[in-house]
C-alpha cells in the first residue's frame, strides 16, 4: 500500500505528499519519477521524486486537472492504487563549477533535489525562482539552504523581481558572473525562453520535460519527443535533455493533444464533487 | 473409414453487432456441441497434436473427458501442462500447431482442439473453480520471475509446482503483460486473464505489481536478497516506428501506446475511467499482423473508419487468418502493396498519409517477397489518427541494467535453447525478450522449458 504519511499546503493549489513507497525510495536517484494512480480508475500521470527519506517519498501536486485535484483531495491515512517508480534516467549531477537552476511554478520541487545535488557536488548554486505571483511561491527555504544565492521573480511584481526569471539570468550574465551550466525547470514557454537566452550566450542548459506517458517505461512512445532531430522517449532516455536540441514547439503541441477529454473529466469531477458524490449513487 | 462429420462451428456475434460492443467475439461451444465435437477425434495412435503443442498437453485425453461430458477432468487434465488453459483456448494460433497437425484434417476438417480446450476451462471456471491442485513437497530455493506475461507466469506455475518458493515482479499497476495491456477485451476477456492469474497465485506463487526491475530493484540486488535464480520474461515492449516525417504530429500511436489506453487503461469507457483516448474518424493502422488486427479492431469499435496499410500483399500478412477475416467481416478496409511515406499535418495535428504503390520482388531474409516501390507512384489517404503496428523490440530498461548479458544485435537475448539459461549462470530467459516477438503459446512453451532449466539449476547447486 502506498499510503499518504503527510500533507502540506505548499501554496495556492500546490501540495506536498510523503508517501510510504520503500521500493522507490531505495534506489531513487534526483532526476527521477514516479507513475503514481490515485485509485483503481485512475490514469497513470508522472510526477518528480523531490526528495526521498527513510523508505519515503515526497512528491509536489499543482492542480491542473482531475486526477490532480482528486488527489489534492487525499488525506494523511489514505492510499494511492499505486506508485512505480523510480523511472527516467538520473540527473547527471557533477562537479562543474557555477550552476544556475532556474525554476517556475511548480517546477521548483523538481528542481530542488537537482539544487542539492549540484551543492553537494561541489558547485557554487545560484537558484531563480519565478511564479506568477508570491502565493504560488514555495520551497524558498529549502532552496535557500542549497544555493548560495537566491533571486525571485513574479509576474505581478508582488515578491522579487517584476517580470520573468529570464530577466533575472540575464542580469547575471550581463553582470559578468560565470555560468558554467543552466538547468531550467518550469512550464515550457519558461524553459524555452531560458534555453534562447543561454544559447545566445552558449551557456549549457539542461531541461527536464514533462510531455504526457502512459507507462513510463519505453513500452508506448507517447512520451516521444525530438531532441537533435531525433525522435526520444522521454520516459526513458530523459526526462533531462540538452535544452538547445529541444523542439519546445513539438511538445507544446503534443501536451495539447488531450485537453479537451481533459477538461470534460475535470468538470465531471468537480460535480460530483458538488454533492458530495451522493448523486452518482 | 466412415465419412468424417463436419466440425462445429463455435457460434459468434454477428459482424456488425460486435463492430459496435467490446464484448467477446467467439461464444463458446454449449456442452453439447463442445461433447459432439469431441466425438469426432478418431484417438490416432500417433498423436501428433501432441508433439504439435508447445507446453505438450494430453490433448486426445482431454478431448476423451469432454466427449465422456466429464469436464472438470478434462480441465484438470489441461492443467496438468497449462496453467493458462481459458487464455491459450483463445488466444493460439492453433491451426499452425495442434490443429495444423491433426490427423482427421488430411481428409476433412481438423477437430477443434482450441475451441474445446476453451470450453473446458470456462466449464471450470463457471462450475467448478475450486479444484485444488495438491501441495508440493517443498523445494530449497527462491526463484525472482520478472514480468507477469505468458512466458512468466507459465515459469512461476511450473516453477510452484515443483515447491519452489517463487516471485513474479509486474511493472505495470495489473498482471498480465500483453494478455492485459496487448490482446483487446473482445478477443480476451479481462475478467479470464485475472481468474487465471488467480489460479498461478493459487499455486502459491506471489506476485508484486509496480516494481520494474532494473529502475525499482536490480537484477543483482534479487540476488543479493536471497533469491537463487532470476527468469526475465519482460517481453518486447519497445514499440518501433516507421521514421518518416510527420510521425510525432498530434494522432499519431505506437499500437502499444493505443492499446493500452483502450485495454488497460480502459479508455472506451472514459469519462468512467480517468484515461482518454482520442481517435479521428478515418483512422489507417500500419502494418498486418496481429497487434494491428488488435488496434484496428478497436479502432473501429471506438466509432472510426478504420484502413489496414500494408506494404506487403495478403499472402505474407503475419496476423492469424481468423484474424484477417474477422476485421474484413467487421468492414476493415485493406490496402494492400502500399507503404506510408509521410504523414502530413495541419495545425499540429494529422490530416493525411502520403503513401506509394509497392510491388513484390525477390525472396527476403524472411522468405517472404521483399515489397519495392513503384517509383512516381505516390497518393494521398486522408486519415486524422495514424496507429504504428510494424513490429517491436525488447525494452532495454532491464538489460542495460545487466553489464556482461549476451545480446543479439537485435537486441534479444541470448539463451541456450535447451535449459533457456542466458550467458549469466542463474540468470534464464525466455518469451518475446528472446524471440523478438512471437506468440503467447511460444512464451508459454519457452516457459516450460526454462522452469526445467531452472529446476535442473537449482538441483545441481543443492548439491554441490
Amino acid at each position: 500500500m502506498y499510503r499518504i504519511v503527510e500533507k502540506r499546503e505548499l501554496a495556492e493549489k500546490i501540495t506536498l505528499f510523503v508517501l510510504d513507497a520503500p521500493f522507490v525510495a531505495a534506489n531513487a536517484r534526483p532526476g527521477q519519477f514516479v507513475i503514481l494512480r490515485v485509485d483503481e480508475r485512475g490514469e497513470r500521470i508522472p510526477l518528480t521524486i523531490a526528495s526521498t527519506e527513510g523508505g519515503k517519498i515526497t512528491i509536489v501536486v499543482q492542480e491542473v486537472g482531475k486526477t490532480t485535484a482528486h488527489l489534492r483531495s487525499k488525506q494523511v491515512g489514505d492510499a494511492l492504487a499505486d506508485v512505480v517508480g523510480p523511472l527516467g534516467t538520473p540527473a547527471d549531477i557533477r562537479q562543474v563549477g557555477t550552476v544556475v537552476c532556474v525554476s517556475g511554478g511548480v517546477g521548483t520541487a523538481i528542481i530542488y533535489p537537482e539544487a542539492k545535488g549540484f551543492k553537494e557536488a561541489g558547485n557554487k548554486v545560484i537558484t531563480l525562482m519565478g511564479a506568477r505571483s508570491e502565493s504560488l511561491l514555495f520551497f524558498t527555504e529549502e532552496l535557500a539552504q542549497v544555493s548560495d544565492r537566491v533571486m525571485y521573480a513574479t509576474d505581478d511584481g508582488s515578491f522579487g523581481h517584476h517580470g520573468f526569471v529570464t530577466d533575472l539570468l540575464q542580469q547575471l550574465i550581463d553582470g559578468g558572473t560565470t555560468i558554467d551550466q543552466v538547468v531550467a525547470i518550469g512550464p515550457i514557454p519558461m524553459m524555452r525562453a531560458t534555453c534562447e537566452l543561454t544559447k545566445k550566450h552558449r551557456i549549457k542548459t539542461v531541461v527536464s520535460l514533462n510531455p504526457v506517458m502512459v507507462d513510463g517505461t519505453g513500452m508506448c512512445g507517447a512520451c516521444r519527443v525530438t531532441v537533435g532531430g531525433e525522435t526520444k522517449f522521454c520516459c526513458t532516455d530523459g526526462p533531462e535533455f540538452d535544452g538547445h536540441q529541444v523542439d519546445f514547439q513539438e511538445l507544446a503541441a503534443r501536451n495539447s493533444q488531450y485537453v479537451d477529454k481533459e477538461r470534460l473529466s475535470f468538470a465531471m469531477h468537480q460535480d460530483e464533487r458538488g454533492c458530495g458524490g451522493r448523486c452518482h449513487g | 473409414m466412415s465419412r468424417i462429420k463436419k466440425r462445429i462451428d463455435m457460434p459468434s456475434q454477428e459482424p456488425k453487432q460486435r463492430g459496435r460492443n467490446f464484448q467477446e467475439v467467439a461464444l463458446g461451444y454449449s456442452p453439447e456441441d463442445a461433447a459432439a465435437e469431441a466425438s469426432r477425434c478418431i484417438h490416432c495412435p500417433k498423436e501428433p497434436c501432441v508433439a504439435g503443442c508447445p507446453v505438450e498437453i494430453d490433448i486426445p485425453a482431454f478431448i476423451k473427458l469432454i466427449a465422456e461430458e466429464n469436464f472438470a477432468e478434462a480441465a484438470a487434465k489441461i492443467k496438468e501442462k497449462n496453467s493458462l488453459p481459458a487464455i491459450c483456448g483463445r488466444v493460439c494460433p492453433q491451426e499452425n500447431q495442434c490443429e495444423g497437425v491433426c490427423t482427421l484434417g488430411k481428409r476433412g476438417e481438423p477437430i477443434a482442439i482450441g475451441a474445446l480446450e476453451r470450453f473446458a476451462a470456462d466449464w471450470e471456471r463457471l462450475h467448478a473453480p475450486d479444484q485444488k491442485m495438491p501441495e508440493p513437497k517443498k523445494q530449497e530455493g527462491k526463484v525472482a520471475v520478472v514480468g507477469s506475461g505468458p512466458a512468466g507466469l507459465t515459469v512461476a506455475a511450473e516453477l510452484a509446482r515443483i515447491g519452489y518458493e517463487v516471485t513474479v515482479f509486474e511493472a505495470l499497476h495489473v498482471p498480465g503483460g500483453v494478455l492485459s495491456y496487448g490482446i483487446p477485451e473482445f478477443r480476451l476477456p479481462k475478467g479470464i486473464v485475472r481468474h487465471e492469474i488467480e489460479y498461478v497465485e493459487s499455486l502459491g506463487v506471489r506476485l508484486l505489481t509496480n516494481v520494474v526491475i532494473g529502475r525499482t530493484i536490480t537484477v543483482e540486488q534479487l540476488l543479493d536478497k536471497g533469491y537463487h535464480a532470476v527468469f526475465i520474461g519482460a517481453g518486447a515492449g519497445l514499440p518501433h516506428f516507421l521514421n518518416i516525417p510527420g510521425e510525432n504530429l498530434n494522432g499519431v500511436f505506437s499500437a502499444n501506446e493505443f492499446l493500452t489506453r483502450v485495454n488497460l487503461m480502459k479508455a472506451y469507457e472514459f469519462p468512467v475511467y480517468d484515461t482518454p483516448v482520442k481517435l479521428g474518424k478515418k483512422v489507417i493502422v500500419v502494418g498486418a499482423g496481429n497487434t494491428a488486427m488488435d488496434a484496428a479492431r478497436n479502432a473501429l469499435r471506438l466509432g472510426s473508419d478504420v484502413t489496414i496499410v500494408y506494404r506487403r500483399s495478403r499472402q505474407e500478412m503475419p496476423a492469424r487468418l481468423a484474424e484477417i477475416h474477422h476485421a474484413e467481416e467487421e468492414g476493415i478496409e485493406f490496402r494492400l502493396l502500399t507503404n506510408p511515406t509521410k504523414i502530413i499535418g495541419e495545425g499540429g495535428w494529422v490530416k493525411a498519409m502520403e503513401c506509394i504503390k509497392m510491388e513484390l520482388g525477390e525472396p527476403d531474409q524472411s522468405g517472404r517477397r521483399r515489397p519495392v516501390p513503384i517509383s512516381g507512384s505516390e497518393f494521398i489517404l486522408d486519415c486524422d489518427s495514424v496507429i504504428i503496428a510494424v513490429g517491436q523490440s525488447p525494452n532495454p530498461i532491464l538489460t542495460k541494467s545487466l553489464p556482461g548479458l549476451e545480446m543479439t544485435k537485435w537486441g534479444t537475448v541470448v539463451v541456450d535453447q535447451e535449459t533457456m539459461q542466458t550467458s549469466i549462470p542463474g540468470i534464464f530467459a525466455g518469451g518475446d525478450i528472446t524471440s523478438g516477438g512471437t506468440t503467447v503459446i511460444e512464451a508459454m512453451g519457452d516457459g516450460k522449458k526454462a522452469a526445467r532449466g531452472i529446476h535442473a539449476y537449482l538441483q545441481k547447486k543443492a548439491l554441490v
